[in-house]
């Protein structure tokens, strides 16, 4: 039997659970505007909306009462003020395809505000925000926590295309500074989002990002090399959103050095950007706490 | 549990272990129940049948772990958990200590780890009995699941029923993956299980057309959901008509108190609800409503006088 060895990681600590429970209500969708690429869809959901802090998401049913999908589809908060949760949704699949037809005035059930949030700032610090696709949603709602706060907050809003960007109107309103980066060059600089990054991270007390996982790697990377700690939040594929399925896990190292394949959606989606084992996503390496009964042992 | 009062007595046993609802988790399908406190009063449901807990801590299979399939889904989770220890130090106390009913899933490779495993949990407070998940590979047996062979089958059983607290009725959890399920279920039930789960997955496959390799890590995964309640519902009625004493927790696919009440028809005593909870964490709550207000509009005073009625 081979045992585990501690990592030691230092930059972050795990990002702490959230001040609330979540609710599950069936809730009017009182706002559908297709924005470039995606759906923005406004949910009047007082319950959840109070409860919500940046990086936390929500999950919907699919489908309808006799829908034939039952996985629950989780969706990052962009917004939650007024008793109104925002939400951006990408057509990918069947299900996701039915959330963007929904109209005002139609219903959806929603699971909410699940996950952990994006931890504090340290006081006085300059933020560092980065959004990958319409993963820049999902740093709305903190770009505007951060400036209440009085931090000076910089963001990158990146993506393959012009139209895959998301939430830049936005971004431009709250951060100071903002970047725009797009692959073919169709908007912003050419190329990818840490072009921005290598740039404005030199005096940035700590980094948020949200957005694909090889983005998420890179930006925790850059990070993490200037010893500035960043928390990135992870789309894992989830079935229920609430913790109880063990289908979205990843290897994450925890506080005490080990490494466990944890949930995206009860220990995440945030996680500490240089705890994210990127490169073993998707893999069972031998220091994963409980390998060794999978019969995985030390090369 | 927001339950609208109904005439109809829901009460119901495990083995001799009376419990206030026919309505429990299934093993796998709520962790150790804490997540769904939220959602759920759990000591009103009838218990928590935790994930399957071995005697080592185990990290499960590397991701992708599920693919969503027509009216269910398939998962290769590969049984991660904490192993015994973990669940006697943390998830056991924190159910006993919010008098939640815990009916403790238990697996492992060779008999000896199920007789270990009962062992340990003997007389320990909130656990109201133990179902054996016997769909593991054997490892003495060349990995051939005991569940598809009624004598390895019956040698866990009588293993565990040997050491575990005789205060708590076992179950053995059946796979109906399998030629003669009758069989095997008097196999167990002859070596001393108190009770019969049925059923646990379909071995199922689905392959990605875009990699053109399976989809899941684990390669095959086990099929869930409605999309599997005829078969479940077939295999209950099969084995209530052969072992009619005999008390069956049904499951698989159970979404509504309609899909409940063919269960209990058939001759389950009790139900599981397992893919369904991902789909409304509210559901065993529902689900315990809904199958009351049935119970009453068809004339049944109790669950009791419903179980096999179909057979009848
Ligand atoms: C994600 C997942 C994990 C499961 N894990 C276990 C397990 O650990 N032990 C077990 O006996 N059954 C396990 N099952 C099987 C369920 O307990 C149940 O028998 C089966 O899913 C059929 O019920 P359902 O259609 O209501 O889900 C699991 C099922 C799913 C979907
Ligand atoms: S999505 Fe089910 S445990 Fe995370």
């Amino acid at each position: 039997m081979t045992a585990p060895h501690p990592r030691t990681t230092a930059l972050t600590t795990p990002a702490p659970v959230a001040d609330a429970p979540p609710v599950q209500r069936t809730v009017e969708v009182v706002g559908a505007r297709p924005v470039d690429a995606y759906v923005e869809l406004r949910l009047a959901a007082p319950e959840i909306a109070e409860r919500a802090q940046p990086g936390q998401f929500v999950a919907f049913a699919v489908g309808g009462e006799t829908s034939g999908l039952l996985l629950r589809r989780s969706i990052a908060i962009s917004t939650a003020a007024d008793g109104v949760v925002t939400v951006v949704v990408s057509a990918a699949g069947p299900g996701s395809t039915w959330l963007t037809q929904r109209r005002p005035g139609d219903t959806v059930d929603v699971v909410g505000p699940l996950g952990r949030p994006f931890p504090a700032p340290p006081a006085g610090a300059r933020a560092l925000l980065v959004g990958g696709g319409y993963g820049a949603a999902a740093l709305v709602g903190l770009a505007a926590q951060l400036k209440e706060a009085g931090h000076e907050v910089a963001a990158v809003a990146g993506a393959a295309s012009a139209d895959r960007l998301c939430s830049v109107q936005e971004l431009t309103e709250l951060a100071d500074t903002l970047a725009v980066t797009t692959d073919d060059g169709s908007s912003g600089r050419r190329g990818l989002v840490t072009l921005a990054v290598d740039e404005l991270l030199p005096g940035c007390g700590v980094v948020y990002a949200c957005g694909p996982m090889r983005m998420l790697q890179a930006v925790a990377d850059a990070a993490t090399a200037l010893g500035v700690p960043s928390y990135v939040a992870v789309e894992e594929s989830m079935a229920c959103g609430i913790g109880v399925c063990m289908t979205c896990v990843l290897p994450v190292v925890g506080s005490d050095g080990l490494t466990r394949l944890s949930r995206s959606c009860t220990e995440g989606p945030v996680f500490g950007g240089d705890r994210v084992r990127f490169d073993d996503v998707g893999t069972l390496p031998w220091d994963v706490v409980g390998a060794d009964a999978m019969g995985v042992t030390r090369p | 549990m927001t339950a609208v009062e109904t005439a109809v007595d829901m009460s119901t046993a495990l083995g001799a272990v009376p419990i206030p609802s026919p309505v429990l988790t299934a093993s796998g399908c709520s962790a150790f129940g804490r997540e769904l406190e939220p959602f759920v009063d759990l000591t009103a449901i009838g218990a928590v049948v935790t994930k399957s807990v071995q005697l080592r801590p185990r990290s499960g299979r590397p991701t992708p772990r599920m693919a969503e399939t027509p009216s269910g889904m398939l998962n290769s989770i590969g049984l991660q958990g904490p192993g015994i220890d973990g669940l006697l130090d943390g998830e056991l106390p924190w159910l006993a200590e919010r008098g939640a009913r815990a009916f403790v899933s238990i697996a492992g490779v060779r008999v000896e780890d199920f007789a270990e495993l009962a062992t340990r949990l003997r007389g320990v407070p909130g656990v109201a009995g133990l179902e054996v998940n016997i769909s593991c590979p054997n490892v003495e047996s060349r990995g051939e699941v005991f569940a598809c062979d009624p004598v390895a089958a019956s040698d866990v059983v009588a293993a565990v029923r040997a050491a575990a607290d005789p205060a708590q009725p076992i179950y053995a959890k059946l796979s109906p993956d399998v030629t003669d399920i009758v069989s095997v279920a008097r196999a167990v039930v002859d070596a001393g299980a108190d009770g019969l789960s049925m059923i646990n997955t379909l071995l199922g496959l689905v392959i990605d057309p875009d990699t053109m390799k399976p989809l899941l890590g684990g390669i095959t995964g086990g099929l869930s959901g409605p999309a599997i309640r005829p078969v479940a519902l077939r295999c209950v009625w099969q084995v209530h008509a052969a072992l009619p004493e005999v008390p069956i927790l049904g499951m698989g696919g159970i979404r509504s108190g309609l899909d409940a009440l063919q269960f209990v028809l058939a001759g389950a005593s009790a139900v599981s609800v397992g893919t369904a909870v991902f789909n409304d964490p509210s559901a065993l709550g529902r689900i315990h409503a809904e199958l009351a207000a049935a119970l009453e509009t068809r004339g049944f005073a109790s669950l009791r006088e419903a179980v096999g009625y179909a057979h009848r």
